[in-house]
């Protein structure tokens, strides 16, 4: 959501990462990051071997247990360590096969909005003109409505589902790639080495995809991450509203949005699918922090 | 209170004064100091009402904050039963051809008084004629006087086909001609589209140019006077002083529309109301446990069903519907979906209304049978589709709970479903097509507490396309209800009904699946609220202890 | 400056006539059909369908419509509610003073907080401090604040019972609304106690609300502040003697506030997300709230109207913002 406070201080951005092990230098001094990382590999690991992890299927309903609580509470069992839900799923495996989705979204909409964003971006940033004006004119349309009232709109229009939602909240996010790609643009293609290789006979399409765009990587690369998150948290606040992906799916938001009724009853069916999301998103912003110190020169310390 | 009334009173003043002149409704600023020692019974409620003049709407928190409130009907349901009693109207007569209703008003019934107007008459004829002419007759001048309105439930109860005209006999009498008998008319007038308002204040917002103020500043001669409504937040009324049925026990009823159930249970439990509408099927039994509770639960006046699409093989077969019935376990479904706060449901009208048949014998589940009976009837690797709404309802919680259910029982019998769902306009217009692939789940609300409500309207041959949704004509059953919609007397028309009901359990184009329970739950300081079939919360009689 | 507002004016015309297209077309794509609900589970037959189609002006072309929804803007018609037929501007200004309030109060209370806290993490930088204020930032921004709002209410209502658990102000208090804000209302009321109840009232989804941009703004503040302090300016200061206070305090604060502004300008459309959440769980009448129910009610006409609406909110706030910074930063006029 609030992506575009990064763009004042990424702009200046834009040196080329040297090296891998550079990277790792810095991003490893931030333990943060790495331990981020870290998190962030387990859910990963999570989520594509949910099958093998979990203890149960997430949609099999055992109707002799509904709403368990946790085994560390007075009634639970190790049988289902985080209990089970209304209609008796274990809570464990459905968070766990949760994360595939969330993970899946994230990807999807970082990769949608990333790759339009840029080429979009690339494009106003690189012709200006008339072009730039209604490229310009057309994300300042997308970003005069609150991000999250246009994705839920959006998907009412499109029909509730996790498809749809992903579509949206690609949308609403995309305008932050383009005005990020396009500042860049317009900053590196006035250097030195873009007017060389424009001067010693490039063409268009290199320059704009093999010249410059690789000097613009760095804040992009930034700003991904945080997209990556904030789409996790976009998705899941659509299911929540009951616009994201339809039960009996096990996307966290939706199984909160389920789960809400019992907020009196079972405080374990609202509190894991919400801490789910909560570390998810903690560890990719942990991630998104050491990328921006390793990424970005300008805040380096030595 | 009033002694720091008095250190703030100065800069209070001054702005006060300069209110009055500002604001139509400052007088209430002088209640303020009142305020705390009056009895205020606060309701929690489940949704803002789409406006105050009951006509134009169909939705319940609307008929609970408005029509149940400020306005009263010629004849009135008893409190907590769909049995009818005098309203404004004292006593009717009912010609020997069922298509003439005399209706003779209570006489000195005064209407409101409240800021915005003060009336200088009582109740008369013109007044019923001004609340029904109003819903049908074009040239009426309040028959659009908000952008939109569309008159629903009017239209809904078939008055435009039904009245032939409404006539003034006298001050005090007024005729209604139908255009053919009709049984359920009378208990019709008792629903809350049959408000009567006040031809005087509608007259003079018309006079003022002011005429859409009549659905937000209603007036009638209700049991409760309407002082404010901020929108989406609370809606005030105090006790009308006047009413013709004496004052009401509180001096003060606050609707705080809270629209998240669970945050209206903790509100009750905090103590910052003192009833509230809908509970969380989940919250019941900790609401129960709350010494400071009581939880009254009546079954209401609905049901949910699963419509078979009886013009498409192999639903066509009643053996198949049957074995289908069988297999699906509905009290699983009845326990998952409302915790208990339904009961599984065999005929399809509600066992608190007139003519339940409860000598029919419900299907039994039992997938062993069911699966034998699908061979039998030829019938194998059988793929389907169920429809699941994708709202809740009162009487279905979660269809996709539920469906999800029917899908694993029906996977033991080797039927594969697979559950769709629309966006809901989509499915009710979808749901009604004549070629619809699949079972749906949906269900009915009764409006009038009269079995051909449910019967006739849902089952039907003239609903096929429409309210039938299992695009079932029998002409047994159709025949039953025709006639019993056309008799006055309330035993035969018993008679017909319960027969109705075996030959619907006999052809069982439904599975019948559940009545959900109507939960109040409620301060023990709370006297004299009374459940209501209709699903209605009516505060008139209601106390609070100190 | 003229030429700078002219043509920051100039650029909300297209934005402008863009926005209304979306909204328009938006609804129109909308599938469902708002004619059908009005009648629930009961099926309205085709011919009063169609009449009520026609009737409402939905079976006219949509050039049509659209050009008689565009001159309705103009002269502040917004059009009216399907479900509760009331004009939709009239709900809107019943409304947006109460997501008004909680939103001021919400950014009040992240920029009273998250600047101190960003400045302390500045200078402390490195320590414990700075890495859990930083921490506890990091968990702010992450946060799904629906289910934040859900866990406030849990513990400080349900088990505590310290704070209501939604509404504006205790049902105790009735006084007219004057200014729609209810701290004021309650002020001018001269109720005793109807202030206090406000504030209690206010509480919790102010915190929910305000904590994404808290996290931002102590973020961003601490960042700001470290690229300050290492400026030459602030280390000649610091080598003159000047005592810590003025330096950080004077020096310093006031450079990296700049970006820090911007930050909170473009809190706005943030809040603005984020009350959609805040109101739906603490039943806070507003306009989030309002927009949310009317998606799932299909109200074309008030998704349509709030969306214009709220977009010329956000423009305008934009404008102003951009119209400050131009204004204190007069390089990035041009």
């Amino acid at each position: 959501m609030s992506i575009v406070q990064n763009t004042a201080e990424t702009k200046t951005g834009g040196t080329p990462p040297s090296g891998l092990s550079e990277f790792w230098y810095y991003f490893s001094r931030n333990k943060g990051a790495v331990i981020g990382l870290f998190v962030f590999l387990f859910i990963l690991f999570m989520a594509i071997f949910a099958p093998l992890v979990a203890p149960h299927s997430p949609s099999i309903q055992n109707r002799d247990l509904l709403l368990m609580p946790p085994v560390f509470q007075q009634g639970g069992s190790w049988g289902h360590i985080l209990g089970t839900d209304a209609v008796g799923r274990d809570i464990l495996s459905r968070i766990i096969y949760g994360a595939r989705f969330s993970l899946f979204i994230g990807l999807v909409v970082v990769t949608l909005s990333v790759v339009s964003g840029v080429l979009i971006g690339l494009v106003a940033g690189y012709f200006r003109g008339k072009v730039d004006t209604f490229i310009m004119r057309i994300m300042d349309i997308i970003l005069a409505f609150p991000s999250l009232l246009l994705a839920l709109v959006l998907v009412a229009v499109l029909g509730p589902g996790l498809v749809n939602a992903m579509i949206a909240i690609s949308l609403v996010n995309q305008p932050h790639f383009v005005r990020l790609t396009r500042a860049a643009v317009m900053t590196e293609k006035s250097k030195d080495y873009v007017v060389g290789s424009k001067v010693a006979g490039a063409g268009t399409l290199r320059l704009m995809f093999l010249t410059i765009l690789p000097n613009c990587l760095a804040p992009l690369i930034v700003q991904a991450t945080l997209a990556f998150s904030a789409a996790i948290l976009d998705a899941a606040a659509l299911g929540f509203l009951g616009m994201g992906a339809q039960p009996p799916t096990p996307e966290w938001g939706t199984m909160l949005a389920e789960a809400r009724e019992f907020i009196q009853r079972a405080w374990w069916v609202v509190t894991f699918p919400g801490l789910a999301i909560l570390i998810t998103v903690l560890a990719i912003n942990l991630m998104g922090d050491g990328l921006r110190d390793a990424l970005d020169p300008k805040l380096k310390r030595s | 209170m009033s002694l720091t009334r008095e250190q703030k009173s100065k800069p209070g003043k001054l702005t006060m004064k300069k209110l009055t002149t500002l604001l139509a409704a400052t007088a209430l600023a002088s209640m303020m100091a009142t305020a705390a020692w009056s009895k205020t019974l606060v309701y929690c409620s489940e949704a803002s009402p789409e406006g105050f003049d009951p006509g134009l709407y169909t939705g319940g928190q609307t008929f609970d904050a408005a029509s149940r409130t400020a306005y009263n009907r010629l004849v009135e349901f008893k409190h907590g039963s769909t049995e009818l009693e005098p309203g404004l109207a004292e006593s009717w007569e009912v010609s020997a051809d069922g298509k003439e209703y005399t209706f003779k008003l209570r006489p000195g019934v005064k209407f409101q008084t409240t800021e915005y107007f003060t009336p200088t008459r009582e109740l008369n004829a013109d007044d019923v004629i001004f609340s029904f002419e109003r819903q049908y007759k074009e040239d009426n001048a309040w028959n659009k006087y908000v952008a939109g309105a569309s008159w629903e439930y009017f239209a809904g109860m078939g008055f435009p086909e039904l009245i032939e005209k409404i006539e003034k006999v006298d001050d005090l009498t007024v005729k209604f001609v139908l255009k053919r008998p009709e049984a359920p008319f009378l208990a019709n007038l008792g629903m809350d589209f049959a408000s009567i308002l006040s031809k005087e204040y509608a007259d003079k917002l018309q006079a003022d140019g002011k005429m859409e103020l009549l659905n937000q500043q209603p007036l009638g001669t209700g049991p409760f006077t309407f002082v404010a409504y901020q929108t989406d937040a609370a809606i005030r009324y105090k006790a009308n002083q006047d009413y013709w049925n004496g004052k009401q026990p509180v001096d003060d009823l606050v609707f705080a529309i809270t629209t998240d159930a669970a945050v209206r249970a903790q509100k009750l439990k905090a103590g910052e109301c003192h009833i509230m509408a809908y509970p969380n099927a989940a919250d019941v039994e900790e609401l129960k446990k709350d010494e400071n509770l009581t939880v009254v639960e009546q079954e209401g006046l609905n049901v949910a069903y699963l419509a078979y699409n009886t013009l498409v093989p192999p639903f066509d077969k009643v053996e198949v519907r049957k074995a289908l019935n069988m297999a699906v376990n509905r009290q699983a479904i009845v326990d998952a979906v409302f915790q208990g706060a339904a009961t599984v449901a065999k005929n399809p009208i509600p066992p608190t209304m007139w003519s339940y048949n409860n000598a029919v014998e419900d299907d039994k589940y039992d997938p062993e049978a069911a699966k034998k009976m699908l061979e039998d009837a030829g019938v194998s690797g059988l793929k389907m589709k169920i429809w699941a709404m994708p709202v809740a309802r009162p009487y279905m919680l979660n269809a996709r709970r539920a469906a999800e259910l029917m899908q694993a029982d029906l996977a033991k019998i080797g039927v594969e479903a697979e559950i769709v769902s629309y966006e809901w306009a989509e499915y009710l217009k979808l749901s009604s097509a004549k070629d619809r692939d699949g079972a749906a789940i949906l269900g009915w609300t009764g409006d009038n507490g009269d079995p051909d409500n449910f019967l006739d309207t849902l089952l039907g041959c003239d609903a096929v396309g429409g309210n039938n949704r299992a695009q079932w004509c029998n002409e047994e059953f159709d025949a039953l209800v025709t006639k019993a919609k056309e008799t006055a007397d309330i035993g035969e028309r018993t008679k017909l009904y319960e027969q109705a009901q075996v030959v619907f359990k006999r052809e069982a184009p439904w599975n019948t699946l559940d009545h959900s329970l109507v939960v109040v739950p409620m301060s023990k300081k709370v006297t004299g609220f009374k459940m209501d079939p209709l699903g209605i919360h009516r505060f008139d009689g209601v106390d609070i202890a100190e | 400056m003229f030429r700078f507002i002219f043509g920051r004016l100039a650029v909300l015309i297209p934005t402008f006539l863009g926005v209304s297209i979306i909204a328009f077309s938006f609804i129109r794509l909308l599938p469902g059909d708002p004619v059908m609900l009005m009648s629930g589970e009961r099926v309205m037959s085709p011919e009063r369908h169609t009449q009520i189609m026609h009737q409402l002006g939905l079976d006219r072309p949509i050039y049509i419509q659209y050009f008689d929804y565009l001159t309705g803007l103009l002269t502040g018609d917004f059009g009216s509610s399907i479900v509760t037929k009331r004009p939709v501007l009239d709900d809107f200004l019943q409304l947006f003073p109460a997501t008004l309030e909680l939103a001021f109060c919400a950014i009040i209370f992240a920029v009273l907080l998250g600047i101190p806290a960003g400045v302390f993490a500045a200078v402390k930088r490195g320590t414990w401090l700075d890495q859990s204020i930083m921490g506890v930032a990091l968990i702010g921004y992450s946060m799904p604040i629906f289910w934040w709002g859900l866990l406030l209410i849990i513990f400080f209502s349900g088990y505590l019972g310290w704070t209501p658990v939604s509404g504006r102000i205790s049902f105790m208090y009735f006084f007219p609304q004057v200014t729609g804000f209810m701290l004021i209302d309650s002020l001018i009321s001269g109720q005793a106690g109807a202030f206090k109840s406000a504030v209690t009232y206010l509480i919790l989804p102010t915190t929910v609300l305000a904590t994404i941009p808290l996290a931002v703004i102590a973020r961003q503040t601490r960042s700001a502040m470290l690229e300050v302090l290492g400026e030459d300016y602030v280390r000649t200061a610091r080598a003159k003697g000047l005592s810590p206070f003025r330096v950080i305090g004077v020096h310093a604060l006031r450079n990296a506030m700049i970006p820090v502004i911007t930050t909170i300008g473009l809190q706005v459309g943030v809040l603005l997300a984020g009350a959609i959440l805040t109101e739906s769980i603490f039943s806070w009448p507003g306009i989030g709230k309002w927009m949310v129910d009317s998606v799932f009610k299909r109200d074309y006409a008030v998704v349509q109207g709030g969306l214009m609406l709220i977009a010329g909110v956000i423009m305008i706030v934009n404008l102003v913002v951009d119209l400050l910074y131009g204004w204190i930063n007069p390089r990035i006029r041009h």
